[in-house]
């Protein structure tokens, strides 16, 4: 599909080019806490697009993708913690944990359907978070501090702020055009179809379980880069991250965005970390608007912000 | 506010691993203690298959009423004075608290996709948690032990169990008991098995299908919360605890079979053992292969496993569950 | 031999149901095969294990000399076995197009190309606006798949199965639910198809039947009760006792 200059796109490439220039704001401003916000909310947008593309597009829910947070930001918490900084060995590893891990579950759990697939991705998600719980040397529980972040060679340095929120965003940026330019090509066409009807297309001559897989695996490996990044954010890494209604976290930031989208998880992402901070401010109970929230999206605004900016166009 | 693994650790020394106690003393209270978490994970994973396999519906918030049963049993029991009068406030409590949701929220959801069920459902649990906090603060709460029930029980010649651990037993038993009747033997409970298996039907036979579904979901919620207020005075009584014991309770529902109340009854127990008995032997049994600081690295990991790795296996061998109930 | 289609003593069985009783069925290449029978009689359940959507309990199936029976279903779509659905089975989010392109798609090799949009590619768009102008749906090409009505969809059907490029096309009442003039017009294109290909016609309209098929099989219980021309079916007491003569009593 050529990107025509609907309303959906538009604010989708605005909201780039806010995100592009909101470190000039932060300069100006001196709002430092802005930035880490927003580096936040790119960081779990990537996670949120991975999620997109076998959520929204695959029609797969799956409720442990914050397993693969978590396997991408221990791969780098525990490499480092074992004296491993540089970035170049860090996050390769990180990307081949996640995927190896995306295969092995993906193999295993498409093999079911409907609402027995959410449960076993739950299931293995939580069988991620006891191992890593278990592990005494990286912290179990408490989780893991991170004392140096991941070295690159100069001048690239992620101790910078300014320079990391940079790295995520066009880490971002570049997964939104690959996902992009997946959910289009063959591949995307064998995925969509798979979700809108899957007994047609075997019926047709697609073998439906290996696109979903490779599927799977791409959106757990987009999934580990987050974790990566997230744990250069955080400087530390826990078992909390990978913990169910962490999945459920993501989800939500999917639907409220707008499945099946371009910019739909960008804009969920931004919308449930902003409200966060916004209602947060005003309540400490904030969750309790969220909830009721969420319940509503469900029953009248299902495409999410999405829908409404495509409605908002014809309508 | 304990995690999911702190919980974990505080249930294993409860059971107590430096026991000087003969082997065998010890292997009847562990299966003792199996067979009573196994009933309670029974009483939650019944309303959660009756919702489940009778109005297709995912109810991710049913750990939430389990969470409001101990809240509710806690406050009144404070109140009252009485543990047994708690007890009987926070069921009626927990059974109207469900029968409102579903009437207000449930309702829209029938008919919709798994997938709306799971969103609108997790955002009850936000809810749900934000309230309770909201109402009683962060810091969680206490459930004493009746005076009259704590202490112990002479069950065999040279083992004792908790009378509170056995009133438990007693007591799920006989809603188990009082399940099977409700479900084989009245109409009421021949509604809801035909509905299990073709809810279109049961609709076409002139039932009031909304009462039915109110009724259906208001045992559910009293199920969750009695298992809720049960559990409280040995384990806990905090926000999240629905969570950590949901998954739980839907794992039994998918080994057991969606919408079986028999498949809950023994997948729970098979549960209840396999959880129990891991937890309290698996360090030992690694330490035979392993060194000790192996064994007490991976045993919580892989104990915790057990039960995953238990519905993995019967999601590939036997799909339907153990004792699946519905023919459509 | 010439058979394109060969089965030997299918049986599926569902509980106490017996759905398939211990049937032979052989279909040559180039013959109009239609298989009529009574509500219940088994036929959608044989054609789901002629698709491979259903396992037969015991029995073979042979196509194009080939032994299919333990074969995946994308795997038969795949060697030239195409199949409709007699509920509506189609992709009603994607445009109508794209719902052919589809079945195009599945047979244009495998589908790991990741990165140019198959939206722009001739090889998959032109057959498939190849056949659905053969079904007569040119116009509605961009349209949402839901958009259509219950005839279109029927034309859709077809146009899918069309774009596979079968040997064999497997149809599952494509009429149904179809008015007189939509039904016409499947018939002419169902007769026009007949050239082309080897075709198994599940129908419940007689006069389609008869009209098209080179022969018939009747099917009661998931037995098959008479086998062969249509004259000698149509005299047959045994049918018109079983199924005929009701179909007369509605149709007059």
């Amino acid at each position: 599909m050529t990107p025509t200059f609907n309303l959906r796109t538009t604010v989708g490439l605005l909201l780039l080019l806010a995100l592009v220039l909101l470190p000039v704001y932060v300069e100006l401003t001196g709002s430092r806490f802005l930035l880490t916000l927003f580096t936040r909310i790119v960081i779990l947008a990537l996670a949120a697009v991975s999620l997109n593309l076998i959520l929204g597009y695959g029609g797969m829910m799956s409720f442990g993708h914050a397993a693969y947070l978590g396997i991408g930001g221990y791969a780098v918490g525990m490499l480092a913690f074992e004296g491993i900084t540089s970035g170049f060995v860090q996050w390769p590893v990180a990307l081949l944990v996640s995927a190896f891990f995306a295969f092995v579950i993906g193999a295993l759990s498409l093999r079911t359907r409907g609402v027995y697939f959410i449960m076993i991705t739950l299931a293995f998600a939580q069988m991620a978070y006891y191992i890593v719980a278990g592990l005494a040397r990286y912290g179990g529980d408490d989780g893991l501090t991170i004392e140096k972040r991941s070295q690159f060679i100069a001048p690239i340095n992620l101790s910078n702020k300014v320079q990391f929120y940079y790295i995520c965003l066009v880490l971002l940026c570049g997964a939104i055009y690959l996902v992009w330019r997946l959910v289009n090509s063959r591949f995307g066409m064998a995925l969509q179809g798979a979700r809108s009807n899957d007994t047609r297309m075997r019926a047709i001559g697609f073998p439906t379980y290996r696109y979903k897989l490779i599927g799977f695996v791409i959106a757990g490996t987009l999934c580990g880069l987050a974790g990566a990044l997230l744990a250069n954010h955080t400087d530390f890494v826990s078992p909390a991250m990978m913990y169910w209604t962490r999945s459920g976290d993501l989800i939500i930031m999917v639907v409220l965005g707008g499945m099946g989208s371009t910019f739909g998880p960008l804009f969920g992402a931004v919308a449930l970390l902003v409200l966060e901070e916004v209602l947060s401010g005003i309540t400490e109970h904030w969750q309790i608007i969220l909830g009721p929230l969420l319940l509503l999206v469900v029953l009248f605004a299902r495409g999410g912000i999405d829908g409404l900016l495509g409605k908002a166009h014809h309508g | 506010m304990m995690t999911a693994v702190a919980q974990w650790r505080r249930r294993r020394l409860f059971i107590g691993d430096r026991d000087r106690r003969p082997v065998m003393t010890l292997f009847i209270e562990q299966c003792l203690n199996g067979l009573q978490f196994g009933l309670l994970l029974f009483l939650l994973a019944a309303g959660l298959t009756l919702v489940f396999g009778i109005m297709d519906l995912v109810n991710l918030a049913h750990g939430s009423l389990y969470m409001l049963g101990a809240y509710f049993a806690a406050t009144f029991a404070a109140w009252t004075g009485s543990f047994v009068f708690g007890a009987v406030l926070a069921l009626g409590a927990t059974l109207l608290v469900g029968m409102a949701v579903e009437v207000i929220a449930m309702r829209r959801l029938y008919g919709r996709d798994h997938l709306d069920h799971v969103l609108a459902t997790f955002g009850l649990i936000l809810f749900f948690d934000e309230l309770v906090r909201l109402i009683w603060g962060a810091g969680g709460m206490s459930l004493p032990l009746p005076s009259w029930l704590n202490t112990s029980v002479r069950v065999l010649p040279g083992v004792d169990y908790s009378a509170y651990k056995l009133s438990i037993i007693v007591v799920s038993l006989a809603v188990a008991a009082f399940l099977y009747f409700l479900i084989m033997r009245t109409r009421l409970g021949m509604l809801i098995r035909a509905g299990a298996s073709n809810r279109e039907m049961v609709g076409a036979l002139g039932v009031n299908i909304k009462l039915l579904f109110t009724l259906v979901f208001g045992l559910g919620a009293a199920l969750a919360g009695l298992a809720g207020l049960m559990q409280a005075p040995i384990l806990t009584v905090q926000i999240g605890m629905g969570e950590n014991i949901l998954i739980l309770a839907f794992v039994i529902t998918v080994i057991g079979g969606i919408g079986s109340i028999r498949g809950a009854f023994v997948a729970a127990i098979l549960v209840g053992f396999i959880d129990t008995l891991g937890r309290a032997y698996f360090t030992d049994l690694l330490r035979l292969a392993f060194t000790k600081e192996t064994a007490a690295t991976a045993a919580p990991a892989l104990s915790s496993m057990l039960i995953y790795l238990l519905m993995a296996i019967v999601l590939v061998i036997r799909p339907e569950g153990l004792f699946p109930a519905s023919s459509k | 031999m010439a058979e394109l289609l060969q089965v030997e003593s299918l049986a599926k069985r569902f509980g106490g149901i017996v759905a398939t009783d211990n049937l032979t069925l052989s279909v040559p290449e180039g013959e109009l095969h239609a298989l009529i029978g009574p509500n219940g009689a088994g036929k959608t359940t044989l054609i789901a294990q002629l698709s491979g959507l259903l396992v037969p309990d015991s029995g073979r199936v042979y196509f194009g000399g080939g032994d299919i029976t333990g074969v995946s279903m994308p795997s038969r779509s795949l060697l030239g076995l195409a199949r409709s659905f007699q509920i509506t089975s189609l992709f009603l989010d994607l445009s109508v197009l794209d719902n052919v392109a589809l079945a195009v798609q599945a047979h244009a090799g495998h589908s790991f190309h990741f990165w140019s949009n198959a939206r722009r590619e001739p090889e998959l768009r032109d057959p498939a606006r190849a056949a659905l102008a053969r079904v007569g749906l040119s116009a509605r090409g961009d349209l949402p798949a839901s958009a259509l009505s219950h005839g279109e969809h029927r034309q859709l059907e077809l146009a899918m199965a069309l774009a596979s490029r079968p040997r064999m096309l497997l149809l599952d009442e494509p009429m149904a639910g179809l008015g007189p003039e939509e039904s016409a017009r499947m018939v002419s294109m169902l007769r026009d198809l007949k050239k082309e290909l080897t075709i198994l016609l599940v129908e419940h309209d007689m006069e389609a039947v008869f009209a098209l098929a080179d022969r018939i099989t009747v099917l009661v219980y998931g037995r098959a009760i008479a086998s062969g021309k249509p004259e000698d079916i149509r005299n047959n007491a045994q049918v018109r006792d079983a199924y005929l003569g009701e179909q007369e009593a509605v149709h007059g």
